[in-house]
């Protein structure tokens, strides 16, 4: 099974991948590291790498502007909300055209996906109109609703992917002992679907965290999620690429860290049915 | 079910101690995200000392951003916010509309005639002020005086476009990457059309002749255009077409700019700390051609509040507070004359300490030359001076814009933008009716 | 093997999301649509009155649309591009065996995480700016003139920003396909003496097929709606170099505020983006048969 690999070979495909890396992360780590320089050493020219005073002063203006933790929270609030709220409507879904598939099913699933497609900004109005009488503008809930709706098509569809490689035999085992659907689906399917569903949970968190058009658009102070914290530094006053940078290392670095801790996790579950 | 707790909760407290201290009112105030707006919100201890009943939640966005979300809320009465800050723009048309309450009642100590006539005259419909400036802009020519000198060159106080052109020309160094003048090139009606407009009334040029026919086909366009091509491509920095307000001041705070034509608040930026140029600024009228209009617009960014807010007290507590003399004192004891939002008040420009401030008479003479009424050579059936004041003018300006930021970035020919910038606003406007 | 229970079982699950889907489907496009035989800006209430084809014939005529179209098209066809030729390309690198794999893939798969307004203006401001972004440094520092990637290449440098986005994306689910491939099946045909390129091509491409098609699928849902980007750093221009389909639609009814216009350009996007859709359901339909 082990290729034998010669140790000259290996060295030359970890330095080529290793700097092509580094050159895909490089935007990151400089907005990073430019986020602890002074707004003169931000723009030095030569560009100063490591060796710079490195300060904290950034952040410190980056929060005395606008509170941090409250965007934060909305943020992880709106995206698990919406993320759990997704799963629970989506699970039965896909459960039963993965494992009852009717001669629709594959429509179905295509016309979910392409309500994706619907411009969001041609929308913006008449949503603005039916939030505003609903009495969800600005609040929490509302962004975990239209969260919901906007990614419960790639949740289905996720979850239906990973639903169908779980081999029917063993359904047919279960119901041959008698089992009814309700205890097929608490004993046999959950716990092969669980990294599945896992899987799913991490990708939507991440693609409800990034919406910037809707959670910019229908909040405004109580419910503002870090999309909108960073809206405040696209262009603020003079000199700001350190503090731009700072903004922009709290609103990334939360999902950031999620991601690269559930990396195995979320990799062996995105694949969309594409591996067979 | 919380709310109902705290409601109750509330009541009891009103209930035992008769009194309304405990109704804390919580009022949104959405805002720009410029230098001054961002110094208020460090300041609000005073405020909150003041008003312990009153808490000011804050949204700030950047200023394309501001424009559409409070636009569509007020426009849907979505009722998100209970102040709003807007421009000369919008007050007129917004006024109108009754979208806004009318400030007209604010207590003497606010002393409304203290605003410069200019300024008032801007916020005001049929009588009722319907905003409250905050600061108030023109525009002016910011210079390198140690460049000027090297250069064996003068600024007049007054300059021509000529002037400004041999000026441009003697400082650009390319190779030392000093450019002669830095302009607005972002396409936005409130970037590059700001300028832009303002700088064709000085060349006789106008949007609209009286029957609302777009005038972008006349002589007086295509001279503006070409002088601002020929300036920019000579002398200007690269990658103008993307650069606005806050992208020139970054590139003048940093010393690769000889001239920067622009507001009259960023006179307090490039003299401050964060400029690399501080001591080195001086500062002229916005150009002329002999025609007796100035290139330089008139601009204030103002508190309003819209007229569905459920706090209409509370709100007008804090615009009073934030618009107010005493405002303009708070912010020069513990930041110093110069970072004073500008532009409003007579008696900050009577008061003996502001008038040391180096660009204070000269933003005052801006703002006095400025005439929103009467905006070019020959008149016009519109009001604003580096805009048209009528609702479709954001659509229309930022179009024109986007032809005008491609003939500077080149994509485009000067007589294909202006052609352009005709045929869509021709367009726009029998689409909107003003045509017949 | 479904029983009659069994399928309406399967019917009363499935349909909490359908009728949801429904609902967000029928109630702001049927509201939309409605709009849109109307003449109603937002800054002129009260002059609302039907308008019938009118905003239809304007968004048509206007002479950004088949612009918008094209640079629709060339922005999500670019993008597809350099994604999966750099994900083939760099699932092939990561395949193979190589010290520290998995911090080089923590450092790939990073820009996934990053919003698309702070990727847009982290580009824009610190890389692409030609006086003090670092590819200016890098150009002046070899002698060269700083390339205004903004106003010189604007459809460019937003592909660049966007793939770098969408890049990590294909790499995982390619590398993911990758790895479950029979590594005994190539073993075996390098006995055969099969050359790499060989292998390549009879072997991994067919295995990558179905993959490729998912992060197409995928990615031209995303890619169609592509806002914030543009919004961020060129704002559709200079004049309409990158002005698409959803940015002129938020011209008409987020900068005019003209309702009418705005929704008729949605309900023309949401016919073209469904044309789109069903091409690709052709394509899906083929490749992910099962």
């Amino acid at each position: 099974m082990a290729r034998a690999v010669s140790t000259r070979r290996k060295a030359i495909v970890t330095v080529i991948a290793w700097g092509i890396g580094l050159a895909i992360f490089f935007p990151i780590l400089w907005t990073i590291l430019t986020s602890f320089k002074t707004e003169a050493d931000a723009i030095a020219s030569p560009p100063k790498f490591l060796f710079f005073d490195w300060t904290f002063e950034n952040y410190v203006t980056v929060q005395e502007r606008s509170d941090y933790f409250r965007h934060f929270w909305n943020s992880v609030v709106m995206s698990v909300g919406s993320t759990v709220l997704a799963l629970i409507i989506a699970i039965p879904a896909a459960w039963s055209m993965a494992f009852i598939p009717g001669r629709w099913t594959k429509d179905v699933l295509m016309w979910m996906l392409s309500t994706k497609m619907m411009p969001a900004v041609g929308v913006l109005v008449p949503m603005y109109l039916m939030f505003r009488d609903l009495g969800l503008l600005d609040t929490v809930s509302g962004l975990v609703i239209i969260l919901t709706l906007i990614n419960l098509p790639i949740v289905v569809w996720m979850l239906y992917t990973y639903f169908k490689e779980i081999p029917g035999e063993i359904l047919e085992a279960a119901r041959m002992d008698g089992a009814n659907l309700r205890s097929e689906i608490i004993y046999v399917l959950t716990p092969m679907a669980v990294p599945g569903i896992a899987s799913t949970m991490l990708l939507n968190i991440i693609l409800a965290w990034n919406e910037a058009f809707w959670t910019l658009n229908l909040t405004a102070a109580k419910a503002a999620p870090l999309t909108a914290f960073i809206a405040s530094y696209s262009s603020p006053e003079g000199l700001f690429y350190a503090k731009l940078s700072a903004a922009s290392t709290m609103a990334i670095a939360p999902i950031l860290i999620m991601g690269w801790f559930s990396q195995k996790q979320l990799v062996r579950g995105l694949t969309f049915g594409a591996v067979k | 079910m919380t709310k109902t707790v705290r409601a109750l909760m509330g009541a009891c407290a009103i209930g035992a101690f008769s009194t309304a201290a405990f109704a804390e009112t919580t009022i949104t105030v959405a805002t720009v995200n410029n230098g001054d707006m961002i110094r208020m919100q460090g300041l609000m201890d005073d405020f909150n000392t003041k008003n312990p009943d009153i808490k000011v939640e804050w949204v700030t966005l950047e200023e394309n951003t501001l424009r559409q979300k409070v636009t569509t809320d007020i426009a849907t009465k979505g009722g998100q916010f209970d102040v709003l800050t807007i421009g000369t723009y919008e007050v007129p048309i917004w006024g109108k509309q009754g979208w806004l309450v009318s400030l007209n009642d604010l207590p003497a100590s606010y002393d409304v005639d203290d605003l410069l006539p200019a300024i008032r005259g801007g916020l005001t419909v049929d009588g009722e002020l319907y905003a409250s400036p905050f600061y108030g802009e023109s525009s002016m020519v910011m210079y390198r005086k140690d460049l000027m000198e090297k250069a064996g060159l003068t600024m007049p106080d007054a300059p021509t476009w000529d002037d400004i052109k041999a000026a441009a020309a003697a400082m650009t160094d390319k190779a030392g990457e000093i450019y002669g003048i830095c302009l607005r090139g972002k396409a936005g009606w409130g970037e590059n059309m700001a300028f832009l407009t303002a700088m064709s009334n000085s060349y006789g040029a106008k949007w609209f002749d009286m029957d609302w026919k777009p005038q972008f086909d006349s002589e007086a366009w295509k001279a503006t255009l070409t002088d601002y091509l020929d300036l920019m491509n000579n002398y200007g920095p690269p990658g103008a077409s993307n650069n606005g307000f806050n992208e020139n001041l970054a590139l003048f705070q940093t010393g690769k700019c000889g001239m920067w034509i622009d507001a009259t608040v960023a006179a307090s930026f490039v003299t401050g700390k964060d400029s690399t140029v501080a001591d080195k600024v001086g500062f002229a009228l916005a150009p002329d051609k002999g025609l007796g209009k100035r290139g330089n617009w008139l601009w204030a960014w103002s508190l309003g509040i819209p007229a569905g807010s459920q706090k209409v007290d509370a709100a007008k507590k804090f615009v009073e507070w934030a618009t107010s003399k005493e405002y303009l004192a708070l912010v020069a004891s513990k930041e110093g004359w110069a970072n004073v939002p500008p532009g409003t008040r007579a008696s900050l420009y009577a008061n003996p300490e502001y008038q040391k401030v180096p660009f204070a008479k000269m933003t005052l003479d801006s703002i006095n030359s400025a005439d929103p009424q009467h905006p070019t050579v020959d008149p016009v059936p519109y009001v604003g001076v580096q805009f048209v004041a009528i609702p479709e003018f954001q659509g229309i300006g930022t179009a024109v814009g986007q032809q005008f930021s491609a003939a500077l970035a080149g994509t485009t020919s000067l007589e294909d933008a202006l052609k352009n910038a005709q045929d869509l606003t021709t367009r726009e406007m029998t689409k909107a009716g003003y045509i017949k | 093997m479904a029983t009659q229970a069994s399928r309406a079982a399967a019917r009363l699950m499935i349909s909490p999301a359908v009728v949801l889907l429904l609902l967000w489907m029928i109630v702001p496009l049927g509201m939309t649509i409605y709009f849109s035989f109307l003449r109603y800006n937002l800054l002129m209430p009260g002059t609302e009155a039907f308008a019938g084809f009118d905003n239809y014939k304007y968004f048509l005529t206007d002479p950004a649309f088949f612009t918008s179209i094209k640079n629709t098209l060339v922005l999500v066809l670019g993008v597809l591009i350099i994604t999966v030729g750099g994900g083939i390309a760099l699932a092939l690198l990561l395949d193979q065996p190589l010290w520290g794999q998995g911090i080089v893939r923590v450092l790939v798969i990073a820009p996934f995480f990053v919003m698309p307004t702070v990727s847009a203006l982290v580009w824009k401001n610190m890389f692409f700016n030609p006086v003090n972004g670092l590819f200016a440094y890098a150009a002046k520092a070899v002698g060269l003139q700083p390339f205004d990637f903004l106003s010189q290449a604007p459809m460019f440098s937003i592909i660049i920003i966007v793939a770098w986005q969408w890049l990590p994306f294909a790499t995982l689910i390619l590398l993911t396909a990758m790895q479950s491939l029979d590594s005994e099946q190539l073993e075996a045909a390098e006995m055969d003496g099969a050359s790499w390129g060989n292998r390549f091509i009879y072997i991994m491409v067919p295995h990558l097929t179905r993959a490729v098609t998912v992060v197409i699928l995928i990615q031209t849902i995303f890619l169609l709606s592509t806002f914030a980007e543009i919004l961020v750093t060129t704002n559709g221009g200079p004049g309409t170099a990158t002005t698409n389909l959803t940015y002129l639609v938020y011209m008409q009814s987020l900068l005019q505020f003209d309702v009418g216009g705005g929704s008729a350009g949605g309900i023309i996007a949401v016919i073209l983006a469904n044309i789109v859709a069903i091409f690709l359901m052709r394509m899906i339909g083929k490749n992910l048969e099962t």
